[in-house]
């Protein structure tokens, strides 16, 4: 990590610490802030590393906002253990899904792959609303945070921000790793990784339960922030959470690490200070953004920056004249 | 479930009915497949946003009928208007990626559905709309096969729209190049075919043909603004069973998806009939991918 980044860390580290204390009147905001820098990270995973666009990711949100929300009810446990027991049981259910379909359906290829996932968060919101254990179409509501009125955004904010903080180191790490170099040979020629004598497949497959095991934990997190499961649009809210995620890692730009957050920034106050003028219209705002990014933009913010100004971003660009 | 099928064991009329049923609702699926397996042989794009078409076209057919009209004048104008917003989403939109990653193709017309998709659900709002005109219903066995007039109507128009289309590009010039266009774009381009209005009028077409599909599905069955991704999913399983270039595949393939989604409703319960196009969907690529992979081949 080299000085500015190592700065840029520490002043945003800096600020989520101080933010919610300061701000205490938009902890929830905050905590969403982080929420979508998890978001757009771990969808950037496969989408942007791989090259293996999912639309369904919001699969495992929802999968781990259901499994914390049960285990909070049935587990008869304080709130603070139960919260954190259904956390980790939510992570651990969300990336057993992911494995489950990845096995079927990632050694398909890409766009393939890409059309598979389209119904998975509906399909997932369809189920949950039809199935009478976890509340069927009512939805369920977690515990009611134990202290006072405002501590449960300040709890969450911090808990979100530890958890993004995490996602974000680890992802650089594993980037770095074989891991790493296998999963971007995969999106630049699949055929030659695989060649080459790569478990292409079990590649994809890592990749997508890793993802799916963070977002299982943001899905417990997120439903207990909210204090109110419905199963189309809090835990499987493919037209929301789901669009979301990939709209910001494209945004910012995908296939690199900065990027995602920088999207997830950018979307999540822009969406905070101006979308309630919209009246409604965000929705279809969205889709113009959709299409205007992939057809003018597919490179995002942080790869036009870096294509603007290559020298500082390490590039030695050549005197040819 | 058990009680669900244990009724479908004592009485197979109940089962005819699901069957006869399921055919019927099959033909405007496989009108949709149809258009997109178009698509995707001639210009190699994958339209996700094909389910929105169908349901653009079915709120054109249901503005007419609230003028008073008759729903069916409304599949002639849904095609109409479905061919001109066909054209537009060619010239603005898709032209850009149909010579990119089919991902980026992927992308555009996702974010083209969501982008139809809201805008009506923000002008018309979300209630389920119909456009019914009323024909009756005919009954057999007993009075437990019932099969609505207007069902059977959307059935053949379907098959009618579909024949045709059929015919066009079988023999007519303009399909001769859209079929020369499939083979290889360079050599036709090279024999004088303008592979870009080609490609223009394939989508239009295939808009058109989805508005046909919406307009049937708005008289016979319901709409919806968010009915679009069930039936893209549903055209896209139908185009992978079949194969893109197998038209008689494409048939058989939709009615038969059709009666299954029928039987699985009946089975599991409505509420789940969705959920079960989308597994059905994931189950199709493992089997087929699978079946390839014997042949050591993968889906391309």
């Amino acid at each position: 990590m080299n000085r500015k980044e190592t700065t840029l860390c520490v002043a945003l580290l800096a600020a989520g610490l101080i933010a919610p204390v300061a701000f205490s009147a938009y902890t929830s905001q905050i905590a969403f802030l982080w929420v979508m820098v998890i978001f757009a990270l771990t969808w950037d995973m496969l989408g942007g590393h791989a090259g293996y666009n999912s639309f369904g990711n919001v699969l495992f949100f929802g999968v781990g906002a259901y499994t914390c929300a049960v285990i909070q009810r049935d587990a008869g446990l304080s709130y603070f253990t139960a919260l954190f027991l259904g956390l980790g049981a939510a992570g651990v259910m969300a990336a057993v899904t992911a494995v489950v379909f990845g096995l079927a359906i990632l050694d398909l290829r890409g766009h393939y792959f890409a059309i598979a996932t389209l119904g998975l968060g509906i399909a997932g919101g369809e189920i949950a609303a039809g199935w009478r254990y976890v509340g069927a179409g009512s939805g369920l509501v977690p515990p009611l945070y134990p202290g006072q009125l405002g501590d449960r955004g300040l709890f969450f904010s911090y808990l979100f921000l530890a958890l993004a903080a995490a996602v974000f180191v680890l992802f650089r790490r594993l980037y770095r790793t074989q891991f790493g170099l296998a999963l971007h040979a995969i999106r630049d020629n699949e055929d030659k990784a695989e060649a080459m004598g790569l478990h292409t497949t079990r590649y994809k497959v890592t990749g997508w339960s890793i993802s799916a095991f963070f977002l299982g934990i943001t899905g417990g997190g997120v439903g207990n922030l909210i204090g109110f499961i419905d199963p189309h649009d809090v835990a499987f809210a493919g037209s929301t959470y789901g669009v979301w995620m990939l709209l910001m890692a494209i945004l910012g730009g995908k296939g690199t690490i900065w990027g995602p957050v920088l999207g997830a920034f950018v979307f999540h106050i822009t969406q905070e200070l101006f979308w309630t003028y919209l009246l409604g219209w965000q929705r279809v705002a969205m889709g113009v953004l959709i299409v205007l990014i992939v057809m003018f933009f597919p490179q995002g913010i942080l790869g036009w920056a870096r294509e603007r100004w290559p020298q500082r971003f390490g590039a030695t660009v050549e005197d040819r004249s | 479930m058990w009680s669900n099928l244990q009724i479908l064991l004592q009485a197979p009329a109940f089962g005819v009915d699901l069957a006869v049923n399921g055919v019927l609702v099959g033909a405007v699926f496989a009108l949709v497949a149809f258009g997109m397996a178009l698509v995707w042989g001639v210009m190699n794009v994958i339209n996700v946003a094909q389910g929105e078409l169908v349901m653009l076209g079915g709120y054109v057919t249901w503005l007419v009928s609230r003028l008073g009209v008759n729903p069916f004048a409304g599949l002639p104008v849904s095609m109409a208007v479905l061919f001109v917003v066909g054209w537009l989403m060619y010239r603005i939109v898709v032209f850009r990626v149909v010579d990119r990653d089919m991902f980026i193709s992927v992308l555009a017309t996702f974010g083209l559905g969501i982008l139809l998709a809201q805008l009506i659900n923000q002008v018309f709002g979300s209630d389920l709309r119909t456009a019914s005109p009323d024909l009756g219903t005919l009954l057999f066995m007993n009075g437990i096969v019932s099969v609505g007039v207007v069902k059977l109507a959307a059935f053949v128009l379907a098959l009618l729209v579909g024949v045709l289309l059929w015919l066009f590009i079988k023999f007519s010039r303009l399909g001769q190049a859209i079929r020369a266009t499939a083979q290889n774009p360079r050599a036709a381009r090279i024999l004088g075919v303008e592979t870009d209005h080609v490609f223009a009028f394939t989508f239009a077409l295939n808009a058109a043909l989805c508005g046909a599909a919406g307009s049937l599905a708005v008289m016979a069955y319901t709409i919806h603004p968010y009915i679009g991704l069930p039936y893209t999913v549903r055209s896209f399983m139908i185009v992978v069973t079949a194969g893109v270039g197998n038209l008689p595949g494409v048939v058989v393939a939709g009615l038969g998806l059709g009666v299954a989604e029928n039987f699985a409703g009946f089975l599991l319960g409505a509420q789940f009939q969705v959920a079960f196009v989308f597994l059905l969907m994931v189950l199709v690529l493992v089997v087929r991918s699978r079946l390839l992979r014997h042949q050591r081949k993968y889906l391309e």
